[in-house]
């Protein structure tokens, strides 16, 4: 048997199944692993608890209805700060919401990577997060006795993430200057599938320097699968490559008023991978100037 | 000397950057805009200790200036990614945030999160809670609140309580320690929390605003300062830090009209 980890988009949305909690790593409209989530879109899944800093992934997975229940600690396009299709599910009333502080998110993740059953913290203490969320407070057993909240472990089933270079052995490397909570995904999950703008055969082969081995964030032992996915993460940012895409977004955000608006962007995303890449402008996507903050 | 020719967005920078006064070492971060600016102008004036980001991941001494950058290249002091920023800058206490919330009640509680009575199903859809639970119960808030009105400075409690606030029904229990509001700027006048148990009190009002209508604007009492001063206006050499950190004037966009400065009395 041979050490390899690729496959093929296809293959991978394979191996999820109905009602799965399903992470998706990346920030907003930045970095998201988003060859993976339309090939989610193309699927017959549905039911899926998503567990997310959300953008435009979260957007499309609800405008498609694939999201029984949505775990967030925001969702928005930045340049566009209130994302559309998140807004028509969750006004009326479509899906169930768990909204977490953007810190909580983490400490979820981060309880589930060290598999503890919750990490304590002040976040959320004194807010609607705890009304709305359920959560519990635990008492410190030290002379402090302080209460804190009790963020659970959020383990999921799969994460989806995007990076710059993979091997086939699930070896990565995230350039650009911030990967967010990614790491967390990878670790927190039963089964991290990577896609990737570049496979290679072996990254010590290809790319041995020190420098860029720092940019490996999370080891290959939580690595099921490494998917090749140049542009994997159009619409969204992904530096230093490319920047995201503005005049989509515009399109896609107008689209949330349109009759058969969905419909339309959908259209593109059905027609395959490679079909939308072309339509969306193919070789293009690589001069998309990187946002300025 | 204080000008005499500046826009009211311009007064509010000033009054924004007043914020971080004497702060140290904490990162300054201003969301927005005029609070963006503000932050800058905190750092190349009264408080250069200072810390902040280039608005993405990396910290700079020298504050970024807004939109597009031309030949400026941001010179990187630092690093500090989103990956680093809670347990370095959140839960430790070394920040002092200014941000724009859709509501605020008299507790000092905010909300971004969404907006209607059923949370099930909202009548607006907003960014939810986002760091705000976080921030408020770790370290330093203030706010910039550009439309003092009802709709924002709510008469009961906001709709999404996002941030923890002088509220004793909600806090009970919980260590507080942290939890410190400081400043609010409106497109009327300054307020703190300095009011009887830190309510919200008027400092200072913008040239040519009465009190009567701050309170009108305003969906709860107010405290008000033993002596309430006018908002100083911007002086020369802070004007021209203003035009060197927004070179495209992008503050003129913040506030409907772009208003002078000094109002007309009505």
């Amino acid at each position: 048997m041979t050490f390899d980890k690729r496959m093929t988009a296809a293959d991978f949305v394979g191996q999820l199944k109905d009602g799965m909690t399903i992470g998706i790593a990346g920030w907003g409209p930045r970095r998201k692993p988003m060859a993976l989530v339309r090939e989610i879109l193309r699927s017959p899944l549905k039911d899926l608890t998503i567990v997310a800093y959300g953008g435009p992934d979260i957007g499309l997975l609800c405008a498609a209805g694939k999201v029984r229940k949505l775990i967030f600690g925001f969702v928005s396009l930045d340049a566009i700060p209130l994302e559309p299709w998140f807004r028509k599910a969750r006004e009326s009333g479509a899906i169930d919401v768990l909204e977490l502080d953007e810190g909580m998110l983490q400490w979820g993740l981060k309880a589930a990577a060290m598999r503890l059953p919750f990490l304590p913290t002040r976040v959320g203490l004194g807010t609607d997060i705890m009304t709305h969320g359920g959560f519990k407070t635990v008492k410190s057993p030290y002379a402090d006795g302080e209460e804190l909240l009790a963020m659970p472990a959020l383990r999921l089933d799969a994460a989806l993430i995007h990076v710059s270079r993979a091997d086939r052995f699930g070896n990565i490397q995230a350039l650009g200057p911030d990967t967010y909570y990614d790491e967390w995904f990878a670790r927190a999950a039963d089964k991290a599938y990577v896609s990737a703008e570049e496979v290679v055969e072996r990254m010590d082969e290809s790319y041995p320097d020190p420098a860029d081995a720092k940019t490996s964030i999370f080891e290959r032992c939580f690595v099921t699968g490494v998917i090749p996915a140049r542009f994997g993460a159009h619409p969204t940012s992904m530096p230093p490559a490319y920047g995201w895409d503005m005049g989509y977004f515009k399109s896609y955000a107008a689209a949330a008023g349109e009759e058969g608006g969905w419909d339309r962007l959908n259209a593109d995303i059905a027609a395959g991978e490679e079909a939308y890449l072309e339509r969306v402008g193919g070789e293009k996507i690589a001069s998309l100037p990187l946002p300025i903050f | 000397m204080s000008a005499s020719d500046f826009t009211l967005a311009e007064l509010l920078i000033v009054a924004c950057s007043e914020a971080w006064r004497g702060n140290g070492e904490v990162v300054a971060t201003g969301i927005g805009p005029i609070p963006r600016i503000a932050a800058g102008l905190a750092k190349l004036t009264h408080t250069p200790e200072l810390m902040m980001t280039d608005g993405e991941a990396f910290l700079v001494e020298e504050p970024v200036p807004l939109g597009p950058r031309g030949d400026y290249k941001p010179r990187f002091a630092g690093y500090l990614p989103f990956s680093r920023f809670f347990d370095a800058a959140v839960w430790s206490g070394k920040r002092h945030a200014m941000v724009t919330p859709t509501q605020l009640d008299r507790f000092g509680q905010t909300n971004i999160s969404c907006l209607g009575p059923d949370y099930r199903q909202p009548k607006v859809q907003m960014l939810g809670a986002r760091g705000f639970p976080g921030n408020s119960i770790s370290h330093i808030n203030s706010m910039f609140l550009p439309q003092h009105s009802k709709r924002v400075f709510v008469e009961g409690e906001v709709d999404m309580v996002s941030s923890v606030g002088y509220n004793p029904a909600r806090t009970k229990g919980v260590n507080t320690d942290h939890l410190d509001l400081r400043l609010i700027v409106t497109d009327l006048a300054v307020m703190d929390f300095g009011g009887p148990d830190h309510a919200i009190r008027v400092v200072s009002l913008h040239p040519g605003v009465t009190l009567d209508e701050v309170q009108e604007a305003t969906g709860f009492p107010l405290a008000v300062a033993d002596e309430v001063r006018e908002t100083p206006a911007p002086t020369a050499e802070q004007l021209a830090i203003i035009r060197r950190l927004d070179p495209h004037d992008i503050r003129a966009g913040v506030i409907k009209g772009n208003p002078a400065g000094i109002r007309e009395r009505a």
